[in-house]
């Protein structure tokens, strides 16, 4: 019994050295959680490359104030409850002073109480749903939110395409996604226009053509799809089969080199909002699209620029800390005046959300959006 | 009405790909008395091959109608061999042990084929866009209801698909054997009907099949993903008990009144109600009709 015993107390005394990892000084460590596979894989992918890109810089240039940056990743395959996971093992594990995600709304919610209730400053890329900051004085955003994003739709659908009838296609599962519609709808009844129809779907379906059909037998003039791409480029690709040619249009959640290759020709003459355009000739934008073609041999999407102006945010306020994290870096990070990133002039406002201009982009059949318009806050 | 008819033309292209799917597990229950739940994952895999070969085939050929059988027919082979496979090593060891621990090794091997082709190295877990044989177009466009040249392909060769698979289970010596296997399989090994080969044959079949039913929702829905398998699984699944688990035309029936509540569903009720509507069906059918739909109520002796 006493061999037991102290064999035990050997076991828990092991346990507790692995868990107090000493903590380096010398280094910030950055946690970052992402969809790097799923549906929403492109999403995880694109902004991790962003955030590597900046990191990189930093060590390079000697990092901040003699400190290096570590940046730990983990992939939550897009699900909401291994978000919860990954973000626990962060803190509690790896002992991260900032954590950096997600692009999906309904992940940065799961993950955004455990960063509060820990004290560990949060910075969102790009989720646009209201909620991911409300009430959590460490948890940030450095894009624009759904209710100006519906707002800047419902004025595109009705003042440039004179859109009166409007049928919504929503993922019932994505707290972005019912937002956004929302949002939209909010605006686009008080423009005078209708909905005339609503329709649902939950994120992972493939079959839209019995919500296309009914759609099209109420003739309407637009059709917001608010879902991830996977969906959207399904979506269009069954409404050509069905022979709907209604405009479509949607939010920052089309944005993917895979909205084409599964869309195909079909994606072609439909719009969406986004970040930034590829066609914004400010040389900032230039520069980063060029480093970043010639590392990935691939154009970045709007979450690759987010991915980066949120590295670059969080940097910037580490700048001013000289490398202190914790309640300083917090106020620095709250603290952010017209940082220019690539996506836009960002500043901090009280409510920890960045107010900035969405773009909106025609998407074209070989793949390439076309600028269409600014539209500031 | 044109809402009506389209909705019907949906209806009855999905439901010919649960029919598909159905018809593999209704044979293997009709002679095993096994619910391979791996069967969904041979679908999965469908996808998978014709995704591999379909670039291969790609680079002397066009994209065309006869590159897609190409793809189709090698995929199916494929799908055939891993259906042999799967019995050979995962089933027939454990041919005369109890039937629950046939049913949690046919669950062991479903999650083992989802979880393998996840890894980096075979496919991932990002999914990926099939390749385009055949380029869509609209062949029939009448009083508002569309037909696109895909929906007829698919439902054409899934009912064609299942009459030769009729008449090769009522007309051929080895669908006798089936058959004769299905009924009492110490009766059938008595007379000299070879069990094994019998039951090695009827895998195969039902698993080119489902590569077929693989290939034609890759077709339609141009995604693949190593988890696209579960839910056509589930879905057949129902389809198969609903039409009386074992009877290959109630299969195909319990598959197409699946495919066409789910479209009705939502079109006049909600779409939110779309995959309760699947189980609500199974569970009433369970109620009313244990046997399902063309099952004959057996009365097991004890």
């Amino acid at each position: 019994m006493k061999r037991f015993n102290s064999s035990l107390a050997f076991l828990f005394l092991a346990l507790a050295a692995v868990g107090c990892k000493q903590k380096n000084q010398n280094v910030i460590r950055v946690g970052e959680f992402g969809s790097m596979t799923g549906t929403e894989a492109t999403f995880g992918i694109s902004t991790h490359r962003g955030i590597k890109m900046v990191i990189d810089d930093v060590n390079k240039a000697g990092g901040i104030n003699g400190k290096q940056l570590e940046l730990i990743s983990y992939d939550e395959g897009g699900k909401p409850e291994e978000a919860v996971t990954v973000v626990t093992k962060l803190i509690a594990q790896d002992k991260v002073d900032i954590i950096l995600g997600e692009v999906a709304s309904s992940r940065s919610l799961a993950a955004a109480p455990i960063a509060q209730r820990n004290k560990v400053p949060m910075i969102s890329p790009s989720s646009t749903n209201p909620k991911v900051t409300e009430g959590r004085d460490y948890v940030f955003r450095v894009c624009f939110t759904d209710p100006f994003q519906g707002k800047v739709l419902a004025r595109f659908a009705r003042e440039d395409l004179k859109a009166k009838r409007a049928a919504l296609l929503i993922d019932k599962k994505s707290d972005y996604s019912v937002g956004l519609a929302d949002f939209f709808r909010k605006t686009f009844e008080s423009l005078g226009g209708e909905i005339v129809i609503e329709q649902n779907y939950a994120g992972g379906d493939m079959d839209f053509k019995g919500q296309l059909t009914s759609i099209k037998s109420k003739n309407v003039d637009v059709i917001l799809h608010s879902g991830y791409y996977t969906e959207v480029a399904l979506t269009m690709k069954q409404a050509k089969d069905l022979g709907i040619k209604t405009v479509f249009i949607g939010g920052d959640g089309w944005d993917s080199p895979k909205l084409s290759e599964i869309g195909g020709k079909a994606i072609d003459g439909h719009y969406f909002s986004n970040h930034y355009s590829v066609d914004d000739q400010d040389p900032r934008v230039q520069d980063f699209i060029k480093r970043y073609k010639a590392l990935y041999k691939e154009v970045p999407d709007g979450l690759a620029a987010m991915g980066y102006d949120a590295a670059l945010v969080m940097v910037d306020a580490l700048k001013r800390t000289n490398g202190q994290v914790g309640p300083v870096f917090r106020d620095a990070l709250a603290a952010t005046k017209n940082f220019p990133g690539v996506t836009g002039v960002i500043t901090i406002d009280e409510n920890r959300n960045a107010s900035k201009p969405a773009v909106i982009l025609k998407v074209q059949g070989d793949g390439s959006y076309k600028f269409v318009k600014r539209v500031n806050p | 009405m044109a809402q009506f008819l389209q909705h019907l033309v949906n209806g009855l292209s999905l439901g010919s790909i649960y029919a598909l799917i159905a018809v593999g597990y209704s044979m293997v229950y009709g002679i095993l008395q096994l619910i391979n739940f791996a069967h969904g994952e041979v679908v999965m895999l469908g996808a998978v091959f014709g995704f591999w070969l379909a670039p291969k085939f790609m680079y002397p050929v066009e994209p065309s109608l006869g590159l897609f059988f190409a793809v189709l027919g090698a995929s199916m082979f494929l799908c055939g061999l891993l259906g042999f496979f799967i019995e050979r090593l995962a089933y027939r060891p454990l041919r005369k042990s109890p039937r629950i621990n046939c049913l949690i090794t046919a669950i062991g091997v479903s999650l083992f084929l989802q979880y393998f082709t996840q890894l980096e190295f075979i496919f991932g877990a990002i999914p990926q866009t099939y390749p385009e044989m055949i380029s869509q177009a609209t062949v029939f466009s009448f009083a508002g209801v569309d037909i696109s040249n895909l929906q007829l392909i698919v439902v054409g060769l899934s009912f064609s698909l299942m009459i030769i698979l009729q008449f090769v289970v009522y007309k051929t010596k080895l669908g006798l054997g089936m058959r004769a296997v299905s009924e009492n399989t110490e009766v059938a090994a008595l007379l000299g009907v070879p069990v094994n080969k019998v039951i090695s044959f009827t895998f195969i079949l039902g698993s080119m099949l489902a590569a077929a039913a693989g290939t034609f929702v890759a077709t339609m829905y141009p995604k693949v993903d190593a988890m696209m398998g579960t839910m056509l699984g589930m879905k057949a699944f129902v389809a198969a008990v609903l039409g009386g688990i074992g009877n290959l035309p109630g299969a195909v029936i319990g598959g197409l009144v699946m495919g066409l509540a789910e479209e009705f569903t939502v079109g006049y009720l909600s779409s939110s109600f779309r995959d309760a509507i699947a189980f609500a069906i199974l569970i009433l059918v369970l109620l009313f009709r244990p046997a399902g739909i063309l099952g004959k109520t057996k009365i097991e002796k004890v």
